[in-house]
């Protein structure tokens, strides 16, 4: 047994605090989950073993792109062992995270839209059972005409992969324009045309997707799942199941990593629910590495052009942005993806006149969706690498050019982003300090570079992914007489420390210990709503609602309390698990004592809190994405050395500086710039989703070349270089404590850093990620050979893109409406609910 | 997750009861030394044997027998315990390097000498689960009939992986076979193929029991190793490289053998003779890594793109042969191995 000092996870046991100095938040401290994850007892989804359990494996397809004519299952049902053989016939209901893209079901009915599309399940006694089963399922299968890449979805309309979207195998088209473009070049000293490439990857968490679902003894349906987004699953399966969702329970069991490939629902998961309720028995899944990559919903692969104008002294004049982007199969969130890869150019830089113009196809391969960064980080490649290019031509230092464009706190957005706090040029000479970036930069040897860049990133979404007016976080408190506090939120651990926030803040505000605090978290049963661990939207949004439900039971324990010690409410103060009066700290209770009193006085104490975030200024059509209560910002150096004979890369050091606003638990927010930066160098150097097409001759599958975690080259501990951190803390009012979010913005500048410190090195551009030592051989080859010194994308594809909807930018009288719109007012409910949930 | 098919487990105490078994057993039985590269395989379904054959419990494949004519390993000794063993420098350098840098620790704790030796030949298409190979209609080397990487090849294309085995090789080392009818000695040069299915001439009645090397006085010997990262990754390619230089540091004798660039190691004979009575200057390293690079034969069957892989040859047989003169490669290795051996 640990003792007391080591099982305290708050340095929180001093009465003479005062009470207005922070003893939780800001203090760098183990997390409340460390224990049972450092020690192994932390039950992941897979380590749910019940009683009877039986095992699902699914059949998937080995084509990618295919009529199912006919299933037969009875070899598989006859197998000794086999409970259940089902097909997309007992679960044809279809589904999808997003309203607009109601596009998957459980089981494929009657098309297979990629390799790894799931037809059938089988449900055995043991898991091998239901594996040997699979082989002897009979499908027929009429192959259909592959689509293997946005440019071939755009020439090739037959066969459409779905029968919605745009037209042929285009899903979904956005043209927004924010101030006439044109005018904008007209005025510029210069203007600049690159084109980029980002390779898509996908999110490697350690844990794979597991699921287990019981009919309970009560008759109804629960589920665990390693889910980032319990209360989406808990709808999806309502509608599938066509159950009440009221007898449907759905616990997020802790994620072993998820970083949005567990945020939408899934096959597995409405298949063990509907084997589980046909045989009253626990049934269990867990997919394997390679199924994971069938789930994927990772990285959207993007092609992209940068058309922007800028005077001399680096103000940009417009900017015109246009993506082609790889959606794969279905829809996912790629509707808002697609709007999120031009959403937040605006955020970082001011740029007076904004036109963006997007393209997202279906492709036969597993579907994309939201990789940490969601939509964005494509973009922000280009976005800083083109700065970087314009930097050069100006003869300004990439920092110095930036600091003089940088938004202001509080503006609005050409597009009508109402932005927080905005603390990027603190970042910026920050990172340049620390990283000696003014005597690197163009100044070492041949061989190493360094390479600057920025972003910023939502704090959560602000609206939710289905139209309501509801809270998008709630928070339940019970106060106990014991002197614990039990916190009951929908909010979902997935590895980032949610809980953590939850524990922290309530421990502030009542001047509790985190480990006085019991959780119950991501059970929709036990906690009230709360979205999910997407969008970086659990610190903010469940952490204000855990502030307020925590400042309403301060309140009544405050009541009780001033009766007692005879003692102005106002002067006392709730520190060290004691309730005193600030100006003679020795005349107190202890915080039972304060909980005992209450609870005599007013009966039972719970609290609640919750959040909605504010209304945005974006009233436009699709104006719905982007729009979060406030944003982070990051700025990053990146150190390489680049081996001119082999094209090797090699990292020495990063250098990162997060405007944090506050950070509630230094420890891990550190942590999550180290994993972001972690991640941002994974995509940089190595991770590809490559697919492989057969010669069409013998084969033409196309098919993943290598769904495995060894061969997805992902770096390890050994590839990792030094990190310095550096968190820049302003508080930001609408943040619990001022606290923005941290997981997702500071990988964004890591990739094009690397990318700008590789032209610093050997003076060539590799304008695609990943890079690579073969791209940086054939830039320097086309440098030797006096061409441009580049690697990358030539050209983009005509795209017959739909009239822009029009809308003014605030400085030119704009009210956020587009000015070509038919009114909000008159559309039906819904085409609203669309507009919304995009 | 992936389970193993059934298979009946065996595991004797002695190399003469191993014998017996496999050779009732024949090719339905497979020794398990490690396991670290045919269980996961297993789950695949790349192997499918009825019978699994432990050597773990037969102590004496375990030895090491170290004398002044030279050395015997037992195939079970572990990877970490050859990397980790300070007796394997100098000559035998490159045996520990080749050693330190497979896979990760907690598979050289397992993995064999033995088993890497005898490593199954990899590849893109091959290395892959049922069902994906099944979607491919399979490949060559299992249950198919075309070869994925040269279509209009009949011989299967996948490439020998071992670290282990080109630096044996440039040691000049030899393997004692035992089967139940008696027992040979081979050269290991002489045990591997050039094809990706039959890569290695042991029988399936013939257990591997010993790696023999003859003394390595006045040797040295190194092995360099591309992949991806500084861990878990197979080769893409490497290079083991020996040499005995007098004393005003003419190369009285040289090997060099090519690794993961074929389906198996190559000897680079006609770049180490070309070595020979030189001294170790640049002109003779430049032409030798010329000529080693000659035969390296990558193909699009593993990581990397594979006319870089054949590109990056020469420099690496000239970082090995730079190493063996005396020059300070450290940072280079460091750059391409995340990893400085001492």
């Amino acid at each position: 047994m640990p003792d007391e000092k080591d099982s305290r996870t708050t340095p929180a046991d001093a009465p003479e605090a005062n009470g207005n100095k922070l003893r939780v938040i800001g203090v760098p401290r183990r997390r409340v989950d460390a224990r049972a994850k450092v020690t192994g007892q932390t039950r992941f989804a897979d380590d749910i073993f019940l009683p009877r359990m039986a095992h699902c494996k699914l059949l998937r397809s080995p084509h990618p792109h295919a009529r199912i004519r006919k299933i037969d299952t009875s070899r598989a049902a006859a197998h000794p062992g086999v409970y259940v053989v089902l097909t997309g016939k007992d679960v044809p209901i279809q589904y999808g995270i997003l309203p607009v893209s109601q596009d998957e079901q459980a089981l494929c009915v009657d098309r297979v839209r990629h390799v790894g599309d799931p037809v059938a399940a089988v449900v055995a006694r043991e898991e091998l059972t239901a594996f040997e089963a699979l082989d002897l399922i009979d499908v027929d299968y009429e192959i259909l005409t592959t689509i293997s890449d946005p440019q071939e979805a755009l020439t090739t309309p037959e066969p459409r992969i779905h029968e919605y979207g745009e037209e042929g195998n285009i899903h979904k088209l956005v043209a927004l324009e924010f101030g006439n473009v044109e005018e904008g070049f007209a005025e510029a000293d210069e203007i600049f045309e690159d084109t980029f490439f980002f390779q898509g990857n996908t999110h490697l968490p350690i844990e794979q997707h597991a699921s287990v679902a019981i009919k309970d003894p009560e008759g109804k349906l629960t589920v665990w799942s390693s889910t980032q987004t319990p209360h989406y699953l808990h709808r999806a399966l309502a509608k599938v199941l066509e159950l009440p969702a009221a007898h449907i329970r759905v616990i997020a069991t802790p994620n072993g990593g998820a970083f949005g490939g567990k945020s939408d629902p899934f096959n597995h998961e409405i298949v063990v629910a509907k084997a589980a309720l046909l045989l009253d028995r626990p049934v269990k899944i867990c997919l394997t590495r390679e199924e994971v990559f069938y789930c994927h919903r990772g990285r959207h692969p993007v092609l992209m052009k940068f058309k922007t104008g800028v005077k001399r002294d680096g103000a940009i004049t417009g900017m015109h942005l246009q993506t082609l982007i790889d959606g794969g199969a279905y829809g996912s969130y790629g509707v808002a993806s697609t709007f999120y890869a031009g959403a937040l150019q605006t955020t970082t830089y001011h740029i007076p006149r904004y036109r963006y113009q997007g393209c997202r196809t279906f492709t036969n391969k597993p579907p994309c969706g939201p990789k940490r960064g969601h939509g964005t980080p494509q973009p922000r490649f280009g976005q800083e690498v083109q700065l970087d290019k314009i930097a050069e031509r100006l003869k300004i230092d990439p920092a110095d050019l930036r600091l003089r464009i940088v938004e202001s706190s509080n503006s609005v957005t050409a597009n009508f982003l109402q932005l927080g706090t905005v603390n990027l040029a603190e970042c910026i000479r920050r990172v340049a300090k620390v990283s000696n970036w003014k005597e690197k930069f163009r100044n070492l040897p041949e061989g190493h570079g360094v390479g600057l860049a920025c972003s910023a990133y939502l704090t959560g979404a602000g609206l939710p992914i289905y139209w309501n007016k509801m809270p998008h976080s709630g928070v339940q408190l019970k106060f106990d007489r014991s002197g614990g506090v039990t916190i009951f939120c929908g909010a979902t651990e997935i590895g980032q420390g949610s809980d953590d926030v939850l524990a922290g803040i309530v421990a502030e505000v009542l001047g509790i210990d985190t480990f006085d605090i019991r959780l119950f978290t991501g059970d929709t049963d036990l906690g009230p709503v709360d979205l999910g661990s997407y969008s970086s939207r659990v610190t903010l949004m469940a952490g204000n609602a855990a502030l307020q439900a925590a400042e309403r039971g301060k309140a009544i324990l405050r009541e009780a309390a001033a009766e007692k010690l005879q003692v102005p409410k106002e002067r006392l103060c709730f520190a060290g698990k004691r309730v005193f009066d600030s100006a003679a700290p020795e005349k107190g209770l202890t915080f039972q004592e304060a909980v005992c009193l209450a609870e005599a006085r007013f009966g039972t104490i719970g609290t609640v809190g919750s959040y909605t975030p504010p209304t945005s200024p974006a009233l436009y059509k699709g104006g719905g994405v982007g729009p979060s209560p406030t944003y982070s910002y990051s700025a990053a150096v990146v150190q390489v050395e680049v081996n001119s004979v082999t094209g090797w890369v090699t990292v020495p050091k990063v250098w990162i500086a997060h405007d944090i606003g506050r950070a509630l638990n230094p420890t891990l927010v550190r942590g999550q710039v180290e994993g972001s930066v972690y991640m941002g160098l994974g995509e940089a150097l190595m991770e590809e989703q490559e697919f492989r097409r057969l010669p069409k001759k013998l084969s033409h599958a196309l098919v993943h070349k290598f769904p495995s975690i060894l061969e997805y080259k992902s770096p390890t501990s050994l590839d990792m270089p030094e990190v310095v951190t550096e968190l820049i803390e302003e508080p930001d009012p609408r943040g619990p404590y001022g606290a923005k979010e941290v997981g997702q913005g500071p990988l964004l500048p890591i990739m094009p850093a690397v990318a700008n410190a590789v032209y610093d090195a050997v003076g060539v551009r590799i304008d695609e990620i990943p890079v690579t030592p073969e791209k940086i051989l054939k830039a320097l080859a086309e440098k030797k050979a006096g061409r441009d010194p580049r690697f990358g994308p030539t050209d983009f594809p005509h795209i017959h893109w739909p009239e822009a909807l029009r809308v003014p930018p605030p400085w030119e009288g704009g009210d956020g409406h587009a000015v070509n719109e038919v009114p909000r007012r008159q559309k039906s409910r819904q085409e609203k609910e669309k507009v919304l949930a995009s | 997750m992936m389970r193993l098919p059934v298979f009946e487990f065996r595991a004797p105490r002695t190399l003469q009861e191993a014998a017996r078994i496999l050779d009732g057993e024949r090719a339905n039985a497979m020794p398990l030394a490690g396991g670290t590269d045919l269980l996961p395989n297993m789950k695949r379904r790349q192997q499918v044997p009825r019978t699994l054959m432990s050597l773990r419990h037969i102590q004496s494949l375990s030895d090491i027998e170290l004398s002044p004519s030279g050395l015997r390993l037992g195939a079970c000794l572990t990877l970490a315990a050859i990397a980790g063993d300070p007796r394997f420098r100098n000559g035998l350098t490159a045996l520990a390097q080749a050693a330190s840098l497979v896979a990760t620790p907690q598979i050289r704790n397992l993995a064999t000498l033995g088993g890497n030796v005898c490593l199954d030949t990899r590849c893109n298409y091959y290395d892959q689960s049922y069902e994906w190979r099944k979607s491919i209609n399979f490949c060559l080397k299992k249950d198919g009939t075309t070869c994925w990487v040269a279509p209009g090849s009949s011989k299967c294309m996948a490439v020998s992986s071992t670290d282990t085995g080109p630096a044996l090789m440039a040691l000049g080392a030899r393997v004692r076979l035992v089967s139940h009818s008696g027992e040979r000695e081979v050269l290991l040069s002489d045990l591997y193929n050039n094809d990706g299915i039959d890569y290695i001439k042991r029988r399936p009645d013939e257990i591997l029991a010993e790696v023999l090397l003859d003394s390595l006085q006045g040797w040295k010997s190194t092995y360099w190793k591309l992949r991806r990262r500084g861990s878990f990754d197979f080769p893409v390619l490497s290079v083991a490289a020996a040499a005995r230089l007098s004393r005003d540091k003419v190369v009285e004798g040289a090997h060099i053998v090519v690794g993961a660039a074929a389906c198996q190691p190559l000897a680079a004979r006609e770049a180490a003779n070309s070595l020979l009575g030189r001294p170790l200057n640049q002109p003779a390293i430049e032409e030798a890594a010329a000529l080693a690079a000659r035969i390296a034969k990558p193909l699009d069957n593993t990581d990397f793109d594979m006319t870089w892989r054949k590109r990056v040859t020469a420099e690496f047989v000239g970082y090995a042969l730079r190493e063996l003169r005396g020059d300070d490669v450290r940072s280079e290795r460091e750059s391409f191995t995340r990893y400085a051996f001492d």
